[in-house]
Formats: structure tokens, sequence, C-alpha cells
């Protein structure tokens, strides 16, 4: 089967009045590996669901290769792969009766498709008479990946499967997804990790029910568009407040070991920034220019939509 | 911050929980000193949980001896949760009830005054800038709001020492950053902080972490002394570095 090519056009979301989804559209091309990058509350579950046929926007179309999710979603869901947020698998049914079950419910058998997800499947075989609901956390994400993949799906569908994940199992489970993207399929995921971003071909950065950029990660960096200082000292809480107040000052925030601070204008001579400082009782001042990543730029997207819209939370 | 026996607020030997055969905590030893943020990393099923449920008086070590705000975890489980705060990721606020009943509520819980319940209301609803959302229902509330809140109503008794469990999950990277800044305030007033997180930026804001890996502590020092140790540039390669060597998290 031929990867996926999605098209989102217009859609909008309301749940009781309260806006899920504002007027969202973009297009996935067949093969990418597209994130949806955003806080909780962003509207990434609402748009997979949407996308997944499992529930009707108020308004907008979505097609999957031409069907429409909701006019087609039965021969949708046959070229879908669904990976929920939550854990949904038949927690009183051993490992291998739930694969089992999600081939036989899209009329093929583990056999067929065993090569697609052998990589992932092989490393739960062990434990395939074990109940899935006692399972680890690692290994009840492997055993999900393992069914929504055993049908061959043309697109995957993946909602937030790496949140409250340890970093080591993270990357893990992305280079699982490079090598599934090699398979030929449209692999769609949500993230909340900022990081993740530059893991994929292409990303939609969301807040609240909103997408705020769609580019490539390394487009998304380039179009930053400030000078990004990375200042340490020896008392970074008050260093972070001191930044803060500066006249010139845009944005100031921690990031790791340092603060990022971004001034209103380029900033060529350190010394008076760094002089400026020592006067405020700061010692060891490290002072370097550096390359935003993408949740610097998330941060200033956020920032400026809030200076916009006036949102406060 | 001094580290003295004086002001340990968490002093752990040899601290061995097993459950059956296997062995979640594996002879721990640490100290974690008052005002002090403490970062308590690991893979996941490393054991952190089992140890954080320990230390609330929770549930009993099988060996060792711990004590928490002075207390002893086997016979003083009961001071040791009056002296104590805890959040865990999915924070346990009432959604059905409002701002101002959950602060009643938890405060009523630790067996606070009338006035006592009021005044601390209003003062902490006045610090977090929500004085006109009293009355609001949780439900209606912003994630990044809530979590603020839930942060609040854990130190609503005035604990001694504060855990946090993953408390900035999916959370914006504004807000996330609002919320260490609650952190470094209740520190600054000598409140100790117990953090688990998985963003290993988040680790480099505590004073001193410690990484487990099956079940013991693998490393325990200031951020910047362990990627000096392990010659690494960010606290994310000295986790991956420590973790991968575990076996748990690779079967898990």
């Amino acid at each position: 089967m031929k990867p996926a090519e999605v098209k989102i056009q217009n859609i909008e979301k309301s749940y009781e009045g309260v806006k899920a989804l504002y007027n969202i559209s973009l297009d996935i091309q067949p093969g990418e590996l597209f994130g949806f990058i955003g806080p909780d509350g962003a509207g990434k579950t609402t748009l997979f669901r949407i996308m997944a046929s499992l529930l009707l926007p108020d308004a907008g179309k979505i097609t999957v290769s031409g069907l429409d999710v909701v006019a087609n979603y039965k021969e949708l869901r046959h070229i879908l792969g669904y990976m929920p947020g939550r854990f949904s698998l038949y927690p009183d049914l051993s490992v291998e009766e739930n694969l089992r079950f999600f081939a036989g419910v899209h009329g093929t058998t583990i056999k067929q498709n065993y090569d697609l997800i052998k990589d992932i499947y092989q490393q739960i075989e062990p434990f395939k008479n074990r109940p899935a609901g006692k399972l680890s956390g690692g290994m009840k994400q492997k055993l999900a990946l393992s069914c929504a993949l055993i049908h061959k799906p043309a697109l995957l569908l993946l909602d937030e499967p790496t949140t409250g994940v340890d970093a080591v199992s993270r990357q893990e489970f992305w280079n699982m997804l490079k090598h599934l993207k090699k398979e030929g399929i449209t692999i769609v995921v949500s993230t909340p990790y900022m990081d993740e971003a530059s893991l994929c071909d292409k990303v939609a950065l969301m807040q609240k029910g909103q997408i705020m950029d769609i580019e490539k990660p390394a487009v998304i960096v380039e179009k930053f568009g400030y000078q990004l200082l990375s200042i340490k000292s020896n008392r970074m809480f008050a260093l972070l407040h001191d930044l803060q107040q500066f006249e010139h000052s845009l944005s100031a925030y921690r990031f790791g070991d340092s603060i990022h601070y971004i001034p209103e204008s380029p900033i060529k001579d350190f010394n008076i920034l760094s002089y400026k400082l020592a006067e405020r009782g700061h010692s060891e001042i490290v002072i370097k220019e550096t390359q935003a990543v993408v949740e610097d730029c998330f941060i200033l997207l956020m920032q400026q939509s809030e200076k916009a819209h006036g949102i406060n939370s | 911050m001094e580290s003295t026996a004086n002001n340990r607020v968490i002093h752990v030997r040899e601290l061995v929980k097993k459950f059956g055969d296997f062995v979640a905590n594996d002879h721990l030893n640490f100290d974690v000193y008052a005002g002090e943020i403490f970062g308590f990393l690991g893979a996941n099923g490393a054991g952190k949980t089992t140890a954080m449920k320990i230390l609330c008086g929770l549930q009993r070590p099988s060996s060792g001896t711990i004590e928490v705000a002075g207390f002893d975890v086997y016979k003083q489980s009961d001071q040791i949760k009056k002296n104590i705060g805890y959040m865990s990721q999915r924070f346990s606020l009432y959604e059905d009830l409002t701002v101002k009943e959950n602060f009643q509520f938890y405060g009523g819980i630790y067996g606070l005054s009338a006035t006592e319940i009021k005044d601390r209301t209003r003062q902490m609803l006045e610090s977090l800038q929500m004085t006109t959302s009293a009355d609001m229902i949780l439900r209606d509330i912003p994630l990044g709001w809530k979590q603020k809140l839930a942060f609040s109503v854990a130190m609503v008794h005035r604990p001694k020492i504060v855990f946090l469990d993953e408390p900035t999950g999916g959370v914006d990277p504004i807000t996330r950053r609002q919320f260490w800044e609650m952190i470094y305030e209740a520190a600054s007033k000598g409140v100790t902080v117990f953090v688990t997180t998985h963003y290993m930026d988040e680790a480099e804001y505590c004073n001193r972490i410690s990484i487990m890996v099956d079940g013991r502590i693998e490393a325990l020092d200031s951020p910047a002394a362990l990627k000096a140790k392990y010659n690494a540039a960010t606290m994310d390669e000295v986790f991956i570095r420590l973790a991968r060597a575990g076996v748990r998290s690779m079967n898990g």
C-alpha cells in the first residue's frame, strides 16, 4: 500500500461552547513524519480523533488518500493505525491475544504482516502469554504500537506516545519511528516535548486550538529572527530577574543551566552587558551568542500571540 | 544552604525494598537538607516511585534507617504525613469543586482552623494573582493554573518538605518555567523540594540530583559536578549514559 496523503481543511471543533480547534488547515505529504508539537490543551488529541474518524468536526473536512474521514470512515479505518494517548488494549487478554484480535478485526493474521512489526514485537515476545494489563509502561507501548501496525496501515497516528516516558525510552521510540518511515508509512505524531520536534520532517506548533507555525524544524529555528544570548553567573535566580528588568529586554527565561536572553536589538559589545551585571553583584559572568532551538521559537510565538490577543493564563 | 546534620530533613541509610524476589530499592543512601531542591531522576521502572512512597510514609521499607522531617518512617508515619506536602503528576485537586473549596477541603484535612484556611486561601490566591477566580469550578481553569494551584494546595499546611512527582508534565514551556519560579521561591523560604521530572533541562535547575538505575543510586551530585564527572555538555547526556546501562529499562 502507498503511504497516505492527509489534507486537513478548515477544521473547527467546540465542546459545549468551548473552542478546541480554530480553523485548522494543513497538508501532510505521503511518507512524511509529521509532528504536532504543543502542550496539553493545544487541541492535539481532538484533531487526532477527528483524523481517526472517532469524532465529528463542527466544520471543515479531512481526507486521507482521498477518503473523507466522515463519509468514507469504514474504508478509512482499514488503512489507518491509531495509537491513542491512553493505553487502550484489552488488559485481561494476553499480549499475543491482543495482537491476534487486532489482526483479525482487520481481516489479516500476525504471520502475514510479521515483518513490519518484527523489530518491535520481538522485544515483548518473551512475555506473549502475560496479560497486557500486567506489562510495564514501555512494554505496553511496544504492544500498542504493534497492534496499531498489524494491518499494515498507510497512515499511522500516534497521540503522545512519549508522554511520561524517560529520556532513554523516548530515544528508542523515535528510532523505531525512523525505521517504520522506511517501510513507506505516513506517520503523524503528537508530543508536548519540544526537543522531539527536530526528529520530525515537518512540524505544526500548536497552542490553545491554533497552529502558530507549520514548517520543517530547521526552517522554524532559522525564522527566529532575534539575537539569542546564553548567559550564566554565580547567582542564577537573581540573574533571571535582573535580565527581565533590563530596559531593552524583550525576553529572558531559564534554559537548562543558563538564561536565554533576547535583547530588543542585537548587542555587539558584550562587555557593556557584563559590566551592567557586575554592577548588580554578579560574578563568573559568561555571555555567549547561541542558536535558537524549537523551544525558544515556541516561547517567542506564545509571547507574541499573547501580546496580540491579550490571552492571559 | 548548609549541609549539616542540623538542617538535614531527609536521612536515608541502606534503604532496601523488596517485592518477593524483586529488589525495587537496593541499598539507597542519601541525605537532603533544608531549603534544598533535590532532583530524583531515573528511567521508568528504576524504583523512584517506590522510594518516594516510602519517604512519604505510604509504604514500609523492607529494611534500612529512614527519617523524614526528623521522624522515623517505621513508627511515626502519621507525623511525617503532617509535615510533608505531595503533588502528583495527575494532580489531586477536585475538578467539580471551586478553587476556594479545594483549599478549604485540603486545609480541613490537615486540621487547619477556619480562620487559618481563610487567611491562607486569600494569601495564596493573591500571590497567584487569582483572587477573581476563587469561585471558578476547577474544571474550567486552564491546565497551567491548575498545576500552580495544586502546588499551593500541597503547601497549605506549611510543610517542611514538598514532594513533586513529575509536576510539569504536558505543560507549555512558559508555564513550566513559571512553575519552577514557584519552586525557587518555596526553597528560598526554607522549604525542601524533592522533585522528579523527565525534562532534563529541569534537572539543571536542581541544587543536587540523584540518578537511579535498576533500584540503585548510580550518581548523586550537583548538575555541574555530574556533567564534569561524565564529561558531558548536558544533563540529558549524563542521564542517557547512566540509564542505558540499566537492564530494567530495556525490558520495560
